[in-house]
């Protein structure tokens, strides 16, 4: 039995585009050989889509190509891609032709006509230059001009048949007002969908007042593909699409590596840290550390050598820097030395995809290996609340699959902070760990409190735990519960004061008692002693006794049988010696 | 423009594509009718020259180009339809 290849197997060759994340969402790019139709409304990036395809080509994969013009002359294409930093004026020596083929302006057309001699001369140049890959860009231009529809199709068609006869990599780029909407010329590059091999459509809306770019896949034969619509944005160096590589996500490792949080005592509470990957949400109100938590994070990443890239919404980079050095976080050095990059996202402006592309971007040039987002709750603010949750799902999806450890803060608003469990992102039922602050507020003080809501995998303390920011640093420190309340601040000052009084009195109250048990047991001591004396006393006095009376009684029987020598007396029976008188 | 001019034109066509072929033959007949001995027509087939064609920048075919009388004029089709190519040409003015 033949194995099940898997879908990505068994396609086609591949012509790479080059363009961040539209390979991915096609598995590999264009279909080698084959014609693509990439479809989209004025200015929504279809040229430079194109070029970006034949520049990559004809650096990256020996794969020359020609650009045919049919509506910008291509000095001016030329020109506006300049600023893209491909360098096409260096290609176009033997690897990059460009063919004008605008009609004239004063261009009289009477009657029908074909493109078969442009193919000619295209042929002609192919094989002099050894071309793979062919743009027509904007050929509704010329379709225009052809009579009638049946006229369209022929030559649609016979590019169509050309372009496979000569195995090209073709892309043709054409005005249609997005996705299925009416146009002219909707009828023609109706039957074009279902000729090509690969369909691409760029759409541009304007959601509330925020741009919108949509890239979307609508047919790709013989492979898988990711179908729904990714966004994308213009950048520095073209098209960036960002795509949510579901495929990836499943396959990316799970690391049981612990990172720090940067504050030991929460590393504790967390049963050794944060694992690497692990997306961590913290959420708060105004002023509540969110920045300094986030901050510590980055700082403690950066001591470990890894790359970091720190985005704040708040403030600039230096504010973030003196800001945080107020509380013991010294970034300063770390950005100097490359380590840390600090970006402003208040520069960006946009809608949340155009942060997404854009973020992502910076983590991948600046290689990061965590990553902060301070706050995340921004991006509700900055246009469709609809989008933001499959953002941010898209962020936590896209550095899981990188391996980045991920800390994004979120603001929950004073009013719907009623519970803790209303972040406005949605972003806490994708988050690992969640960790939320707090104030108390007691006896006429706001103190910072810290408990951790959820922390996947990971056994972790449930103790809120006051937050204690100083000039060197952030610490977490117990809190004291006394009659069903905690106390923090200056309360719990107060009870560790007592505590630590209480804890003296007791030592000298032991203290004491062992002295006088000390001087007791001496004095019993000294008893034991002089009794012993005493005894060995007696013992020796009855020794002195036992003997003094043996030698007398020794001297007498010896007086006595000496006496009884001398008289020459025979032995008297002494019983009855004793009872004569 | 002189009553007299010369019309100097050069067809750009396909080999023997069916367009190409009834733009030559529309071509003839309307320089018959209208520019009988002052008229020269270089046909250019761009299968045979597709760099001349290239570097001329035509890329549609038929496409006829009149070199003189100044201005340069073009014009892509058939050339069937014969008022508006008469008065693309500028020969609405000339009598027959």
């Amino acid at each position: 039995m033949k194995p099940i290849l898997s879908p990505v197997a068994n396609t086609g060759r591949k012509a790479p585009t080059g363009i961040v994340g539209f390979d991915e969402i096609t598995g590999g790019g264009l279909p080698h050989d084959r014609t693509t139709l990439l479809l989209g409304g004025p200015g929504s990036g279809k040229t430079i889509l194109s070029l970006q395809f034949l520049a990559h080509g004809a650096r990256h994969c020996r794969e020359p190509g020609i650009f045919v013009a049919f509506e910008e002359s291509s000095e001016r294409i030329v020109g506006n891609a300049e600023s893209f930093g491909w360098k096409l004026a260096g290609l176009r020596k033997s690897k990059l032709f460009f063919m004008d083929a605008q009609p004239m302006s004063d261009l009289v057309q009477s009657g029908d006509f074909d493109l078969s001699g442009m193919l000619a001369m295209l042929e002609a140049q192919i094989k002099k230059m050894k071309v793979r890959r062919i743009v027509f860009d904007a050929l509704d231009v010329v379709l225009a001009l052809l009579p009638d529809s049946a006229a369209k199709r022929r030559e649609v068609y016979r590019l169509h048949e050309w372009l496979l006869a000569h195995k090209l990599t073709g892309l043709i780029t054409a005005k249609a007002g997005g996705d299925e909407v009416s146009s002219i010329s909707q009828q023609t590059f109706g039957f074009m969908q279902f000729m090509v091999d690969c369909a691409v459509i760029l759409s541009h809306s304007v959601l509330n007042g925020i741009s919108q770019r949509n890239l979307r896949v609508q047919k790709y034969r013989g492979t898988s593909f990711d179908e729904n619509e990714s966004p994308f944005l213009i950048g520095a160096s073209g098209l960036e699409v960002d795509s949510t590589r579901t495929q990836t996500r499943i396959n990316a490792k799970v690391s049981t590596e612990r990172v720090s949080s940067g504050i030991a005592r929460l590393d504790t509470m967390l049963g050794g840290g944060h694992y690497r990957g692990a997306s961590i949400l913290i959420t708060g109100l105004p002023g509540t550390a969110k920045t300094t938590l986030s901050g510590a994070f980055a700082e403690a990443a950066c001591k470990r050598g890894e790359q970091t890239l720190f985005v704040s919404f708040d403030s600039d980079p230096s504010e973030v820097v003196r800001d945080l050095n107020s509380v013991g976080i010294q970034l300063a050095r770390h950005v100097k030395n490359g380590r840390l990059r600090l970006a402003s996202a208040r520069t960006i402006t946009g809608s949340a995809e155009t942060y997404l592309v854009r973020i992502k971007t910076l983590a991948t040039e600046h290689k990061a290996r965590c990553l902060v987002i301070d706050p995340m709750s921004t991006w509700s603010k900055s246009g469709n609340d609809s989008n933001t949750h499959s953002v941010a799902e898209r962020l936590t999806d896209w550095s899981k699959a990188n391996g980045i450890t991920l800390v994004c803060t979120s603001l929950l608003d004073e009013l719907s902070s009623r519970s803790a469990g209303d972040a406005s992102l949605q972003i806490s039922t994708l988050a690992d760990t969640w960790i939320h602050l707090n104030y108390l507020m007691q006896a006429g003080e706001r103190n910072r409190g810290l408990s951790i809501i959820k922390s996947r995998g990971t056994a972790h303390s449930n103790q809120v735990r006051e937050l204690i920011l100083s000039d060197s640093g952030v610490t977490l420190a117990d809190t004291y519960t006394a009659g069903g309340e905690v106390l923090m601040g200056t309360m719990r000052w107060e009870k560790e004061g007592a505590e630590r009084v209480e804890t003296e009195v007791a030592e000298v109250a032991a203290k004491l008692k062992r002295v006088r048990l000390d001087a007791e047991e001496a004095e019993l001591e000294v008893r034991a002693k002089a009794v012993q004396v005493e005894l060995v006393a007696k013992q020796v006095e009855k020794a002195l006794l036992v003997r003094t009376t043996e030698s007398l009684e020794g001297a007498l029987s010896r007086g006595r049988s000496r006496m009884r020598e001398l008289r020459g007396a025979d032995v008297a029976i002494p019983n009855r010696r004793a009872r004569s008188p | 423009m002189s009553r007299h001019a010369r019309f100097k034109f050069r067809l750009y066509i396909a080999g023997e594509a069916p367009n190409s072929t009834r733009a030559a033959a529309n071509l003839g007949a309307l320089c018959r009718d209208h520019l009988p001995d002052r008229h020269e027509i270089e046909v250019v087939d761009v299968f045979r020259e597709p760099r001349r064609a290239l570097a001329d920048g035509i890329f549609m075919t038929p496409t006829l180009v009149r070199l003189a009388p100044s201005p340069v004029r073009r014009i892509v089709g058939t050339l069937s339809q014969t008022e508006a190519v008469l008065i693309a040409l500028g020969l609405d003015a000339v009598p027959a």
